[in-house]
């Protein structure tokens, strides 16, 4: 146990000295945690939109003033049906509404820059809303859950997912390869230490690192970005200490794959870092995927963090909602934990 | 020594980094085409007061030439008439014997028919024809150093700078290498040269010690073991850095 | 400057760089992965909407508005149930992303309809909410005509500019090579210095006459021409894979390539000179990137930002970038029409490159 201890205050130590790491490990979750928050949102509003008019009426009028007063536009100015092509091309306006007044009645065209799909049917159907509207429709609609339609509290399990990847994965194979390059590794283990209480003292500080982010992030979460509490942050902690284990487990297994730093970073970046971006859910919904890629994000572990999460802090759905999600990780890390051990054995 | 004999001249050079004083006020002159022995423990200031000659560190206050160029404040022109081999390795791995070399050259401004005339020379000189192709990483370390020294003097610099360059490397060959240094010295070549092998200490013209980040003694091999009444160098050293407070 | 020097640096940047294990595969694997991959997943295109129907109705009209639901192409009905809570299940099991509720006599007199969205995917939930919302109102409009009531006014058309066929693999792979340039470009640079550092062989460098503008140089310029390899690999595959072409200047294109590449490797180098070891350079520039990533509009529209985060995002040079190319790229748009997105792009490029230069010290 002795021995023990004094790797890990070895690994501590090795962690601290880096100040500019260290910030950025701690600032980081909060600054994205932040932008996804307050700044980045994939809900489309203030859409740039002109209208071309060839008479002016009152159906004309109400139609450019509800346009004007509605949260969802910035209404960029009446135009001619010729500019409006031309403004589309600049960027200057998302979308024209043209209104044709012919005889007494009023027919509508919806010129709209369609370069980015989402915003381009966004926009039309607020428009198509806007002008209908007049014309009271029967339906009303409700959201559950998340009644602003906040994006923000959707990207809390996603970002939590990518940071202890980032930590876990990346810092402590990094860590660990920098002792084979250097050779610190071999002199450990030519000593009577087992090797086990080696892995465990690199793992117990990052371990802790992680523990001390997950409480800020949560933090964060459930005070500034207003997360509902009602639901249980026992089991959200739970859950998040089975992943930050699994993250742990994925350094390891990349340590053994690569023997210098460089080649560390690249194989944590792009096995581990981009498939979680990509395929885990985080910004792409995994039903939209192709089946063979649905498949892949299967294997990859934040996916199975990030639905339980969604589960837990989002929908508010108790522990056993999630069993799959669980067990799904609880072999992952067995699988990967009992390899590594087999390897590092036979290598001593 | 008259002026136009003098290669590295140095009055009170000291650095300091924050509350630490690594180099404390140290003063000598190295005469040209001397092999100078620059002795010191770990943590000594050898290092440190190598790099400030070369030109890689500013000093905290004193001052110095160094081929005539002044330490602290013509550090790029000092660069053109030295040559420096560091205790780490400073050869490109994935580059073979002769890209190496030839990059090197290129840098110091050679004109491509001394490149290859100075190549020639150099492997021939090294027993290392027949390897230009191969990739450094790949061969001994004692041949990589031997290959370092050539590199950094393959412009026939006034002066060149080695730290600890026979660190790791066996006796025959660390043998062979002062046979080079000796070799580059002959030629007019100023040798400065930091080691730990009190040894090779007894090959210097001149030696100085350092304890501290002080000269604690400087002179021929000879005249500072009679002085300590010593029979070897290696007790010289230990008479003189035994009240040193510094250690790793 | 010395170009001789510099001709025998960059020799030995190629040199190094054919012989590392993994760099000559990333750059020729990452962007065909990517661009492979990514569109196929990099979508917001919502399809298959799940949705749950509560039936209190059971009439001919509660029957086609589902059948017709049914029939579109984004939603399917998973499920038609009878109470409130059923439906509840089935949204917080996942299986289901909107219920719509029909009351008792919806058919004697249409008076309300109730449509909740799951709003843990705010994208899907919403779109989900107006698929319904515009079958519901298209069968009750078709209901409407064919008993002779009076209709309201439709929209004559709607006419989808630039993308008519709304494929958002056209909107993503402009967006992907900003990507590429960014990990490309702005990570191996910064790597590649810094384990010179680690070696000791930029001590070597700097104990030789070579000044700091040609070693930078050296170190810069094969990123240049790579972020140039990757859009070509870009340009290619989006033409023979997607058929995608660029309906603007192909010049245009590889200018502001060129652009960020230098702003990107200018940024790597100067945190790699401001970094003592590896693991810090990786953590400062992946701090950047993810920021680039995410403010610079690849993923999500800028416009939706609020307008705070919106000036924050002229300081993120991708920005631009990612404007040029999605206007160029789908539009057709000229360099005179981006003038300013290009002057912003130069004046980051000269500063980077600055910086890159002036944070080099050859001595300490």
């Amino acid at each position: 146990m002795n021995i023990l201890g004094s790797l890990i205050k070895k690994e501590a130590i090795h962690i601290t000295r880096d100040r500019r790491t260290m910030f950025i490990t701690l600032i980081m979750p909060l600054v994205l945690l932040l932008l996804f928050g307050f700044a980045i949102s994939t809900e489309v509003n203030d859409v740039k939109v002109a209208v071309a008019v060839d008479k002016h009426t009152d159906t004309t009028r109400d139609i450019i003033q509800a346009l004007d007063v509605n949260s969802y536009f910035t209404f960029e100015g009446i135009t001619e049906p010729s500019e409006v092509e031309l403004l589309l091309r600049q960027g200057k306006i998302d979308a024209a509404l043209i209104l044709r007044t012919d005889g007494g009645a009023t027919t509508y065209q919806i010129i709209v820059d369609a370069s980015n799909p989402t915003v381009a049917q966004a926009a039309v159907s607020y428009i198509s809303g806007v002008v209908e509207h007049r014309t009271s429709s029967p339906v009303i609609t409700r959201t559950l859950y998340n009644p602003q339609m906040k994006s923000s509290y959707n990207f809390v399990p996603g970002i939590m997912g990518m940071i202890f990847i980032l930590i876990c994965a990346i810092m402590t194979s990094v860590s660990i390869v920098r002792e084979k390059e250097t050779g610190t590794m071999d002199l450990l283990l030519v000593s009577p230490v087992r090797p086990v209480s080696i892995l465990i003292g690199k793992l117990v500080p990052y371990f802790i690192l992680s523990c001390i982010i997950l409480a800020i992030m949560l933090t964060m979460a459930y005070t500034v970005l207003g997360l509902p509490t009602s639901g249980s942050i026992f089991s959200v902690i739970a859950v998040s200490l089975i992943y930050i284990i699994l993250s742990l487990s994925i350094g390891l297994l990349i340590s053994t794959m690569v023997d210098n730093q460089v080649s560390a970073l690249i194989v944590s970046a792009m096995l581990f870092l981009v498939p979680v971006i990509m395929l885990s859910g985080m910004i792409f919904p995994i039903d939209n995927m192709p089946l063979p890629l649905q498949g892949v994000s299967c294997i990859i572990p934040a996916r199975w963090y990030i639905a339980a999460m969604r589960k837990l802090m989002i929908q508010q759905i108790g522990l056993e909602g999630v069993i799959t999600e669980v067990l799904v990780m609880t072999g992952m890390i067995l699988v990967l934990l009992l390899a590594q051990l087999g390897k590092f054995n036979s290598k001593k | 020594m008259t002026n136009s004999n003098i290669a590295i001249s140095v009055r009170d050079l000291t650095k300091c980094f924050g509350t630490f004083t690594a180099v404390d006020h140290i003063s000598f002159d190295v005469g040209k085409g001397e092999i100078f022995g620059f002795l010191g423990a770990n943590g000594a200031g050898k290092t440190t007061a190598m790099r400030m000659l070369c030109g890689l560190s500013y000093p905290t206050s004193g001052s110095g030439t160094v081929t005539g160029f002044n330490v602290c404040t013509e550090g790029e022109q000092i660069k053109r008439h030295i040559g420096y081999m560091s205790q780490r390795f400073s050869l490109y791995g994935d580059l073979t014997v002769a890209q190496n070399l030839r990059l090197f050259s290129t840098i110091y401004g050679l004109t491509d028919g001394e490149i290859k005339s100075r190549m020639d020379i150099v492997m021939k000189r090294l027993d290392m024809e027949g390897m230009a192709d191969a990739r450094v990483k790949s061969i001994p370390v004692g041949w990589r150093q031997k290959l370092a020294f050539a590199a950094s003097t393959i412009h026939t610099p006034e002066i060149v700078f080695l730290d600890e360059p026979t660190g790791g490397v066996d006796p025959v060959t660390r043998r062979k290498f002062w046979e080079l240094i000796y070799q580059a010295s002959s030629e007019g070549m100023t040798v400065f040269v930091t080691t730990h092998y009190l040894d090779e200490a007894e090959y210097c013209n001149r030696v100085s010690i350092m304890v501290d980040g002080r000269i604690a003694a400087l002179n021929t091999p000879a005249a500072l073991k009679a002085r300590y009444h010593a029979e070897t160098m290696d007790e010289v050293f230990r008479t003189v850095a035994k009240n040193a407070q510094r250690s790793e | 400057m010395n170009l001789r020097i510099l001709g025998a640096l960059l020799r030995k940047e190629i040199v190094m760089m054919r012989h590392n294990p993994i760099i000559p595969k990333m750059i020729v694997g990452l962007p065909i992965l990517a661009l492979l991959i990514i569109p196929l997943v990099a979508t917001f295109d919502v399809k298959d909407v799940e949705v749950a129907v509560i039936d209190n109705d059971h009439s001919l009209l509660s029957r086609r508005i589902i059948s017709d639901m049914d029939a579109s192409k984004e939603l399917s009905v998973m499920a038609v149930v009878n109470t409130h809570g059923e439906a509840m299940d089935l949204i917080e099991k996942d299986k289901a992303d909107v219920i719509l509720s029909i009351p008792q006599h919806f058919s004697r007199d249409i008076s309300q309809l109730n449509v909740e969205a799951n709003g843990v995917n705010a994208t899907k939930g919403m779109l989900g909410m107006q698929y319904v919302v515009s079958s519901v109102s298209s069968t009750l409009r078709d209901a409407n005509m064919e008993e002779g009531r009076n209709v309201p006014d439709s929209l004559a058309s709607v006419l989808y500019r630039f993308n008519p066929t709304l494929n958002f693999k056209h909107y993503m792979i402009p967006a992907l090579m900003v990507f590429l340039i960014i990990m490309i470009c702005g990570f191996l640079p910064a790597l590649n210095l810094v384990s010179e550092k680690e070696t000791g062989t930029i001590e070597a460098m700097n104990v030789t006459p070579v000044s700091r503008t040609v070693f930078v140089l050296s170190k810069l310029i094969p990123f240049w021409v790579t972020g140039i390899l990757v859009i070509t690999v870009g340009i290619l595959i989006g033409f023979f894979v997607y058929g995608v072409a660029p309906a603007g200047n192909i010049a245009c294109i590889y200018l502001a390539a060129i652009l960020l590449s230098l702003v990107m490797s200018g940024l790597g180098v100067t945190i790699a000179n401001k970094s003592a070891t590896m693991l810090q350079t990786i953590f400062v520039m992946f701090a950047f990137i993810i920021i680039f990533q995410l403010m610079g509009g690849l993923f999500t529209p800028i416009g939706s930002m609020p307008e705070w985060a919106q000036y924050i995002t002229y300081a993120v040079p991708p920005r631009f970038f990612n404007e040029i190319m999605r206007s160029i790229y789908l539009k057709g748009t000229t360099i005179f029409e981006l003038r300013s997105q290009f002057i912003w792009l130069t004046a980051y490029a000269v500063l980077a490159i600055t910086c890159a230069a002036l944070t080099y010290r050859k001595r300490t």
